[in-house]
């Protein structure tokens, strides 16, 4: 309620100060971060914890062809350790022989375990607007919220993750499609916006850290968690590119690439965005 | 092959470009395989969006900072791949261009079969008009953009080039060449040319 309070303060502005459209601008973004600031105070006014607290309970449950649960999934600190594995992630799994991140890696372990098929799985993994988070995202956004409050302290220094954040600079500065676009296009420079929304720089490190950590978030805008792979995938939306699979090496090397680049930032999952 | 090439270029390149984390030496190769992976429900019509032409690979390569030598071919290519109105006339329908310049539809994933034709997206980067205040920064601000250049033929020809195909004055830009890639029709590249340099225009108001 405060916070719709807050978001219609924000528009009022914009209308009072259509003379002054920087002031305007100004105006919305101290509203906004007045918003966050709220939420902020008050931790359990943040409806992705509902998802966080479902994902729980699906981790906890057998499910799947094997009927088990993933309380053994080995998230890389060990079989069944949740606390601070998120932290320690992307890295590099030797019973797959992939780097891995934690939604490729719960994939892998529903596969594994549980006995899901892998292209069952990859299939439709994110809800459409307004609709809640999928099993699977909210499973990562419980994982996620248990290294809330740690640092980023995936090393990424063995040479298959060292490969893996090389080829995600890469694919970050890849320019294709129609239009051009790149990751770089929107998120290699600081303080600019699209229309109103702010970007943030993700090729440097001050702002990753402030920002890689936030993920999971519930957005305000679609009602709903997004998860990182679900960010990514939104990003070549935008980019007309096709639908880019959760899993894929692509996402796995962004995402570790985002993950170096945040290191030592603190980790505020799920976070809270516009 | 192609690494060996990279490298070269990385050396001759410097430090030019450099972000915040190394520069890597990557195998382009690698990059391109692993893209065309990434998508595997893309329609067959949709897998050239996966390739990269000259242009693309050096801006990657260069991470949009290239080196003069690089920059100076980027131009003159680009520069070659601009066509114009066959009757010559640059400036359309400004009231359609702000229509235009306001619609980011088209081209998405999300966005067929077609229901309404492709838009410019101008605001998402660029401040136009005074009266819309949503308007992005990763372009620099167009207000008055016509009437600072005192409307002149030459200042339309070259905006019309630069909606055409921005690389070929900016190497390496960040703002889609949407002539050349058909993103945009000629007809609607005269009406955001007559957005910014129509004395009547909003922009110019």
């Amino acid at each position: 309620m405060q916070g719709r309070r807050i978001i219609l303060a924000a528009v009022c502005c914009l209308l009072v100060a259509v003379a002054q459209p920087t002031q305007a601008q100004d105006d919305t973004e101290r509203a906004i971060e007045k918003y966050r600031q709220m939420l902020k105070e008050d931790p359990w006014s943040n409806p992705g914890l509902l998802d966080a607290d479902r994902g729980e309970g699906l981790l906890k449950t057998a499910a799947g062809p094997n009927n088990v649960s993933l309380e053994k999934c080995d998230l890389g600190k060990g079989a069944g350790v949740v606390d601070g594995a998120f932290a320690e992630l992307p890295r590099f799994f030797a019973d797959a022989g992939r780097v891995m991140d934690l939604e490729t890696r719960l994939i892998w372990c529903m596969e594994t375990l549980q006995g899901f098929k892998h292209a069952d799985l990859v299939k439709k993994p994110y809800p459409a607007g307004g609709q809640p988070v999928k099993d699977l995202g909210a499973i990562a956004t419980y994982v996620a919220s248990k290294s809330n409050g740690m640092t980023f302290a995936a090393k990424l220094d063995q040479p298959q993750e060292k490969a893996v954040v090389d080829t995600g600079h890469a694919i970050f500065f890849r320019r294709q499609g129609p239009h051009d676009f790149s990751c770089a296009t929107c998120h290699n420079d600081s303080g600019k916006r699209i229309r109103l929304q702010g970007l943030p720089y993700l090729a440097g490190p001050k702002e990753a850290k402030e920002i890689v950590g936030q993920w999971p978030a519930y957005r305000v805008s679609t009602t709903q968690v997004m998860t990182m792979q679900h960010r990514l995938y939104d990003c070549y939306w935008q980019m007309r590119m096709p639908e880019l699979e959760i899993g894929s090496d692509v996402s796995v090397a962004l995402i570790a690439y985002l993950v170096k680049s945040a290191e030592g930032g603190e980790i505020a999952a799920p976070g809270l965005k516009r | 092959m192609s690494l060996i090439r990279n490298v070269a270029i990385l050396l001759i390149a410097g430090t030019i470009g450099a972000s915040a984390q190394q520069k890597p030496v990557v195998d382009t190769v690698k990059i391109d395989t692993a893209i065309a992976a990434a998508f595997p429900t893309a329609p067959a019509d949709w897998k050239a969006r996966f390739d990269q032409d000259e242009t693309m690979k050096a801006c990657s390569l260069h991470e949009n900072s290239p080196p003069k030598a690089v920059a100076e071919t980027i131009a003159t290519r680009e520069k070659a791949r601009i066509e114009y109105p066959a009757d010559g006339k640059l400036l359309g329908d400004w009231a359609s261009g702000e229509k235009l310049a306001q619609s980011g539809y088209g081209l998405r994933f999300t966005d067929y079969p077609a229901r309404q034709v492709n838009g410019g997206n101008c605001y998402a980067c660029h401040q136009l008009t005074k009266a819309e205040v949503s308007y992005g920064t990763i372009g620099p601000s167009l207000l008055n953009y016509g009437k600072i250049r005192n409307f002149s033929e030459a200042d339309t020809k070259a905006a019309y080039e630069k909606i055409y195909n921005a690389q070929a004055a900016y190497p390496c830009s960040n703002m889609p060449r949407f002539g050349t890639n058909k993103v945009l029709t000629i007809d609607q590249i005269k009406d955001l040319v007559a957005l910014v340099m129509s004395p009547d225009s909003p922009v110019n108001k």
